[in-house]
């Protein structure tokens, strides 16, 4: 097999307008399951036992099933089921399944950033008198969230990474349009490069700005922490 | 005698199996210095977190200003106080920490100005005056702008002194705040503490180790041993004259261990 040069250029254009798809499927199910991962926290904090428990294994549920087999479930399974069933477009489908998927990954980042925080600082704001609200506002989360970005950073790219999955179930990102590509003139070597191409030139930049934002991160508690000891 | 402040009334705490504290009863007077003395686990640090909601009593009833702390009426009957309630009886009450608990990510300044913007609705500008006010009190105006991890254990105590301070409470409760310092670091925090308590304004309840500090400020001092209250009186009652025999020991054990004479 040898290399052609001119189905490179030629799929190259037409690959690169599913990229709109891939990058915004990426982003909105980041946002949602950023979103979600407060709410499986919520659920594991909340006072009722038994819905602790159950929320518990939906999420490790969720988690130790592959993406790809929720995908299919909710867009050939879920549709035939009686009464609850509803057909999905393609790209809602995508953004539920990925999103939710994700979410308790993120779930996860959140209660470890949560429970790194001394109770110190609980009783503290409790004998200041604040509301849990403004306790969780003002003292948890602004102490919780920035270790953990780097963290965050890192899932983005996993999810970006994920995304092609939403192919399967019809949502015409690069993958796809390269699949059709190469279908239609029996070839797929070239197309399917230049998806690696476009995944790389995405990634790794995306991967070198996350190092960046760790390494200032990580630098600002090293201070903290060698002004403490002294 | 002037009605009490803070009144305990046979408070039980138990952990799991274990009774830390075996019925307390304590009378607290407005603007009364109490310091509480005894070994280590005999509840003594319990007894001011009940006060301050950190812990909430198994059984028995606290009082604060004619309040019961942790129960409320509700149809009539007696139930478990909810969070509105304590956070109304709360106000009057403040607490410094063994271990600081400052709030790392934010200046001196913005620590002692958190609480009188978000919990009693001051205006910034209000509550910087007073944070000021207070950070020239216990000697760190200059510091204002810098954060908790660049102060000393000593200066960081005096900042959650104005912490607590600033939000004018009646009661003022000291869980062992020179334990984690460096003998050096623990006169400049007592001096803070002698202060506030020379002004006479505030009640006091300070878990103490610092026994020559008690006999200087406090108008009564509580022996707590296994759970109870074992001697109760004046500082020089229980310190100098008492003739119960686990408070001999304990103070020998811990002039002993303390022979050095800080303070």
């Amino acid at each position: 097999m040898n290399w052609k040069w001119d189905l490179f250029f030629d799929s190259f254009p037409i690959i690169v307008k599913g990229l709109k798809v891939t990058i915004s499927l990426t982003i909105i199910c980041y946002i949602v399951s950023l979103l979600l991962g407060f709410v499986w926290v919520f659920f594991q904090r909340q006072p009722i036992k038994p819905l602790k428990w159950l929320m518990g294994w939906v999420m490790e549920f969720i988690r130790s099933t592959p993406p790809l087999v929720q995908l299919f479930f909710l867009y050939y399974a879920w549709p035939t089921i009686p009464y609850i069933g509803v057909t999905l477009e393609p790209f809602t489908c995508a953004i539920i399944g990925l999103g939710l998927h994700m979410s308790t990954y993120i779930g996860e980042v959140y209660r470890s950033g949560i429970e790194s925080i001394d109770k110190g600082q609980w009783e503290a704001a409790t004998a200041l008198n604040f509301t849990t609200g403004q306790k969780w506002k003002k003292i948890i989360l602004p102490q919780a969230i920035p270790p953990i970005i780097p963290m965050l950073g890192n899932y983005f790219i996993i999810l970006f990474k994920e995304v092609p999955l939403a192919s399967t179930v019809g949502v015409l990102g690069i993958l796809a349009l390269a699949n059709n590509y190469g279908a239609a003139h029996f070839r797929y070597l070239e197309a399917i490069t230049v998806v690696a191409l476009l995944f790389l030139i995405l990634s790794y930049p995306s991967s070198l700005i996350i190092n960046w934002i760790e390494k200032k991160v990580n630098r600002r508690f090293d201070k903290d922490l060698a002004l403490k000891d002294s | 005698m002037t009605k009490p402040i803070v009144q305990y009334k046979d408070v039980h705490k138990s952990f799991g199996d274990f009774e830390v504290l075996k019925g307390i009863d304590l009378n607290i007077a407005p603007a009364e210095k109490i310091c509480i003395i005894g070994p280590s686990g005999s509840g003594k640090t319990t007894i001011i977190r009940m006060l301050m909601t950190l812990e909430e009593p198994t059984s028995g009833d606290i009082i604060v200003d004619g309040t019961n702390l942790w129960k409320m009426e509700k149809n009539g009957r007696m139930a478990r106080a909810n969070e509105k309630h304590l956070r109304q009886v709360r106000s009057d009450i403040g607490m410094v920490f063994q271990h600081f608990n400052l709030f790392p990510h934010m200046t001196i300044l913005k620590n002692c100005m958190v609480a009188p913007i978000n919990v009693k609705g001051l205006s910034k500008a209000e509550a910087q005056k007073d944070a000021e006010e207070m950070l020239e009190k216990v000697g760190l105006k200059e510091h204002m702008h810098k954060y908790p991890s660049q102060l000393s254990g000593g200066q960081k105590q005096r900042v959650a002194m104005a912490r607590a301070l600033v939000m004018k409470p009646r009661i003022m409760l000291f869980d062992e705040v020179t334990s984690a310092l460096d003998p050096e670091l623990v006169g400049e925090v007592l001096e803070v503490i002698r202060d506030i308590a020379n002004e006479g304004k505030t009640a006091m309840v300070l878990v103490t180790h610092e026994m020559d500090f008690a006999l200087e400020v406090a108008d009564r001092v509580l022996f707590l041993d296994e759970g109870v209250i074992a001697e109760r009186g004046t500082a020089s009652e229980v310190i100098e004259h008492s003739e119960n025999e686990r408070l001999q020991e304990f103070l020998k054990r811990f002039r002993s261990s303390n022979g050095n004479g800080s303070n």
